[in-house]
């Protein structure tokens, strides 16, 4: 293929995000508050691992440099990232993980379902498989916002400040990139203000069913899909990207 | 093995010998992995996008053609999705023996409905569901009510 300098941006933000997220979630390997839990957040985990591998290979291919999945996981800078400011954002303790998990799996399926039908053949059929797993993401982190957040008050409490924290990063979701508008146009980048409604009408639902509220608006920060992000990525990759710094090209 | 045969069949024959690397029970041919022989390539799918034992399942795949003389290299195609209704008949049988609840077939697409799972031990529905997610990404946990054994279950996906 020709390289394409936008559709690498693009397929890198796609991976970015499951990247950093799948990262965030093998965190609470060995630490989740129950066994079952524990083996759900590995999972989870492992399933946006997966999905990176295949958009940061795919980034590579539409880049034309020769740097493969893993180069483009373990020796790129912060600044290089394009994930969304969300998925970095610290575990805290379990609901603020759920809250997290929460806002983005919706996002994510629904972005997925659409981008199953991109005019870009590689992105539509990693979409259309990673959709079905996502679907449990989903499923998972709803079910758990409803037994929090309808829970014990010490788990609502903490379920509200989740959310309260996490919500400022979800206008980045939706927010309409100039740079991508070529792929918008021609069919293979999703369209994201578009989805929102549909994400709203799930958060509102499930919410709802938590006897929660949506957290009330406030000013949106941005900044991730341009390499503007927090303190808090930083830390990640030193951890995820120590052994291949300190012995390049290590394997096993 | 009959030389007279299709190569894809005598393929298949060889792979059916591949053990599944996490559930031994059963072949990568019963799980649905092998999609396709054409053009010197044999094609494969992963089960689920992140499963650890995808590169192992190639890597074995790969070894096995090598050591029945054929030249053949091993691609992975992501489309169409993978999916339990490719899990042939005999693979179920098998999963159930091993003690795991195979999929019902053809409810892929409602995967997260629930439904009554039967014990792969007492053949009881009466049973409920520990955990969506197990040991593996395939796998989900229950319990039987009846009988009181716990025991894996093949999501249906």
């Amino acid at each position: 293929m020709l390289p394409d300098a936008t559709l690498a941006d693009y397929a890198l933000r796609l991976g970015d995000d499951s990247l950093v997220l799948g990262q965030r979630l093998s965190e609470w390997c060995g630490h989740a508050p129950m066994l079952e839990i524990d083996l759900a957040l590995s999972n989870i985990a492992l399933d946006l691992i997966g999905q990176a591998s295949h958009f940061l290979k795919f980034a590579g291919r539409a880049e034309g440099r020769g740097r493969d999945a893993d180069s483009f996981a373990f020796r790129r800078d912060a600044l290089d990232f394009r994930n969304c400011l969300l998925v970095e954002q610290p575990n805290g303790d379990f609901a603020q993980t759920m809250a997290r998990q929460f806002l983005f799996s919706n996002w994510q399926e629904l972005l997925f379902a659409q981008l199953q039908h991109s005019a870009n053949d590689t992105l539509a059929d990693i979409a259309r498989k990673a959709v079905k797993e996502v679907a449990y993401h989903a499923h998972f982190a709803n079910e758990w916002m409803v037994r929090l957040g309808d829970g014990t008050e010490e788990s609502r409490a903490r379920t509200i400040a989740g959310l309260e924290w996490m919500w400022r990063f979800t206008g980045e979701l939706f927010e309409r990139d100039p740079a991508l508008k070529p792929l918008v146009d021609a069919g293979v980048a999703v369209d994201v203000p578009s989805l929102r409604p549909d994400w709203e009408d799930r958060i509102s639902r499930t919410l709802a069913e938590a006897r929660l509220e949506l957290p009330k608006p406030r000013r949106w920060v941005m900044g991730g899909r341009v390499g503007h992000h927090s303190e808090h990525l930083g830390h990640l990759l030193s951890e995820m990207q120590f052994l291949q710094r300190a012995y390049p090209g290590a394997m096993w | 093995m009959n030389a007279e045969l299709p190569l894809k069949d005598r393929v298949l024959e060889i792979l059916s010998q591949v053990a599944d690397p996490e559930i031994p029970c059963v072949s990568v041919v019963d799980l649905g992995i092998v999609r396709d022989v054409r053009d010197g390539k044999v094609f494969i799918t992963p089960t689920y996008t992140g499963c650890p034992a995808t590169a192992v399942i190639e890597a074995a795949i790969g070894k096995a053609l090598k050591d029945a003389g054929f030249a053949l290299k091993v691609a992975t195609m992501l489309s169409p999705p993978w999916t339990t209704d490719w899990i042939s008949d005999s693979g179920r049988e098998k999963l159930r023996a091993y003690g795991i609840a195979p999929p019902d077939r053809g409810t892929a697409k409602h995967s997260l409905r629930d439904v009554p799972v039967e014990c792969p031990r007492c053949g009881s529905r009466h049973t409920e569901e520990i955990s969506r997610f197990g040991s593996t990404p395939c796998k989900s946990l229950h319990r039987c009510l009846d009988c009181r054994e716990p025991f894996d279950r093949f999501k249906c996906h």
